[in-house]
């Protein structure tokens, strides 16, 4: 361990943060694919309840006596990668291997600018909002491409519902984002939240509820879940764009993203709306009280609540018509942010409410 | 020392994905290739600490603007043999064209040998400054009527796009959803009283 700690000490300081960012990032990789498989069980616990039935509960850790259920993702995820990945004769093979991989990057490599707590981000850049829309806009070429490279009917016309779904519902989204921006005066995630400190009242979902709202509809929406999950639409195109893919191609291209962007959905909703890693109790207790301090499991929390929303919006609505999707997205939502742009703009002229700028 | 590096990489990326725009046969890879040289070249403005450009870039035309044209180019048709009929045709024009090109890119090489040293770098602005702020201060100032007049043109260009793809056809059904929400059981549903069968 000393001579370990000696060849430590005498790496250059380059090289040492180097390999210490290195860890980090796959620290945070690892985090957020290990919080997607349990995702997947905390899904199909919660929908089982909702609908009065157990759901998993057989596979157990190492077969402990406890925890009746909770190996259920890990088994699937082996029981996926060892499948064969079945490429079609008419595919475009190229394209099809690594439209799962275009989806899967941009999925994973927007939390780098996601702050998780007041001291920890991977990078913490100053465009941080605008990088989070660039990339997670990214997104859909693994979709369309996967549903384009299968060379299969269904899988097009998957992929051409996804593709014009999220080019609507992501300008929603960015209008919602520039009013959060405009109330922090910084495109920087951490910026915005300290901007947001002060108690529960002083945080944005109050005073930017319809922008929360729109936010976290659109963000359904750009993840292709239920209500909005006509890119799959099992019931009229079997499913969607990923209908000729098979085993890890499968698990890359389908589970992962879509949790990895639900989880990065609820995560932004929770640090722009809801103050991060603010304590809800702050002001209400003394500031040196342990509870009315900054802290990642407030965070957590705030992020749980959303996902469970999440979850909880697809054990209970109906999908949407593909034509009432549009008209949401374009009619109502458009037009409903830039009016609360224009409301936010009066509230600042006038000095109401916590805002950076005025 | 490791920027210039990575100005050669991004750019010899660029430069083929470029050459993959105009060489390959399938559209879509096409359309694909010219995803790559858009992101390449937001990387090259990253390098030059431009990064709201940069990323802008991304956001705008590989996350809208490409989506859209892959949107169209997959529902095409294409019959490749039927294309390359017109080449002949199409061949002089295309010759001036890529001549043209050749005498402006021989140009900029020259203007580099009038003694401005292109290969410095911009110098580094200081920690904390914001791109962001620095463009909108000038564009909100220095540039405010270029800046709105350009978004009048836009909002033309889409008011333009508009009018003349929408047009009402004869027999088209649309939903009126205030209708459908206004509607009370009482205009859908009739209440019959109706007398048991005599027992007889």
């Amino acid at each position: 361990m000393a001579t370990l700690l000696n060849y430590w000490m005498q790496l250059p300081t380059e090289i040492q943060s180097l390999i210490l960012m290195v860890l980090e990032i796959i620290g945070v990789m690892l985090a957020v694919v290990v919080l997607v498989a349990l995702m997947t069980y905390a899904e199909r616990k919660v929908i089982g309840f909702i609908q009065a039935r157990h759901g998993p509960n057989q596979i157990r850790i190492f077969g402990l006596p406890f925890l009746k259920g909770v190996a259920q993702p890990f088994a699937d995820v082996i029981k996926l990668l060892l499948k064969e990945v079945i490429v079609p004769t008419k595919s475009d093979k190229v394209l099809f291997l690594v439209a799962p991989l275009l989806a899967l990057v941009p999925a994973l490599s927007t939390w780098a600018v996601v702050p998780f707590s007041p001291s920890f981000v991977l990078a913490n850049i100053d465009a941080g909002l605008l990088f989070v829309l660039a990339l997670t806009s990214l997104g859909v070429y693994g979709i369309i491409l996967a549903g384009w490279a299968a060379n299969s009917k269904y899988a097009l016309l998957g992929a051409m519902r996804s593709a014009a779904q999220i080019v609507a519902y992501e300008i929603a989204m960015g209008f919602a984002l520039v009013g959060v921006l405009m109330a922090a005066g910084s495109l920087n995630l951490s910026a915005i939240v300290e901007s947001q400190s002060g108690g529960v009242s002083h945080w944005y979902w109050l005073w930017l509820f319809p922008l929360m709202v729109i936010y976290f509809i659109s963000g359904i929406a750009e993840t292709n879940r239920a209500p909005f999950d006509v890119a799959e639409g099992e019931s009229e195109i079997v499913a969607g764009f990923h209908v000729e893919y098979s085993g890890a191609t499968f698990a890359t291209l389908f589970a992962l993203p879509e949790y990895a962007n639900m989880i990065l959905v609820a995560t932004l909703a929770a640090l722009m709306f809801l103050g991060g890693w603010l304590s809800p109790l702050q002001g209400v207790l003394p500031s040196s009280a342990a509870f009315a301090q900054p802290s990642f499991i407030w965070l957590a929390l705030k992020v749980a609540l959303f996902l469970f929303c999440f979850l909880w919006f697809r054990a209970t609505f109906p999908r949407y018509r593909y034509d009432q999707i549009m008209r949401l997205g374009w009619k109502v939502f458009i037009p409903l942010t830039i009016v609360w742009i224009g409301v936010e703009c009066g509230l600042a002229w006038f000095h109401v409410g916590p805002w950076a700028v005025g | 020392m490791l920027t210039t590096i990575l100005f050669y990489v991004f750019a010899s990326v660029l430069v083929g994905a470029a050459l993959g725009v105009v060489l390959c046969k399938n559209p879509v890879h096409a359309a694909l290739s010219l995803v790559l040289a858009f992101f390449n070249s937001a990387a090259l403005w990253l390098l030059l600490q431009a990064e709201f450009l940069g990323i802008v870039l991304v956001l705008v035309y590989v996350g809208a603007v490409m989506v859209l044209f892959l949107f169209v180019v997959m529902m095409l048709d294409i019959n490749i043999a039927q294309m390359r009929e017109g080449f002949t045709r199409y061949a002089p024009l295309g010759v001036l064209v890529a001549a043209i090109m050749v005498a402006e890119i021989t140009y900029v090489v020259w203007v580099r040998h009038l003694g401005i040293d292109l290969s410095v770098w911009a110098p580094a602005m200081p920690a904390g400054f914001s791109n962001t702020k620095a463009l909108g201060a000038v564009l909100y100032t220095d540039y405010l009527l270029p800046f709105q007049l350009a978004a009048v043109v836009l909002l033309v260009a889409i008011v333009g796009a508009i009018s003349l793809t929408m047009r009402k056809r004869a027999g088209y059904k649309q939903q009126d959803i205030a209708a459908q929400v206004a509607v009370r059981w009482q205009d859908r549903v009739r209440v019959m009283k109706v007398d048991s069968e005599q027992v007889r």
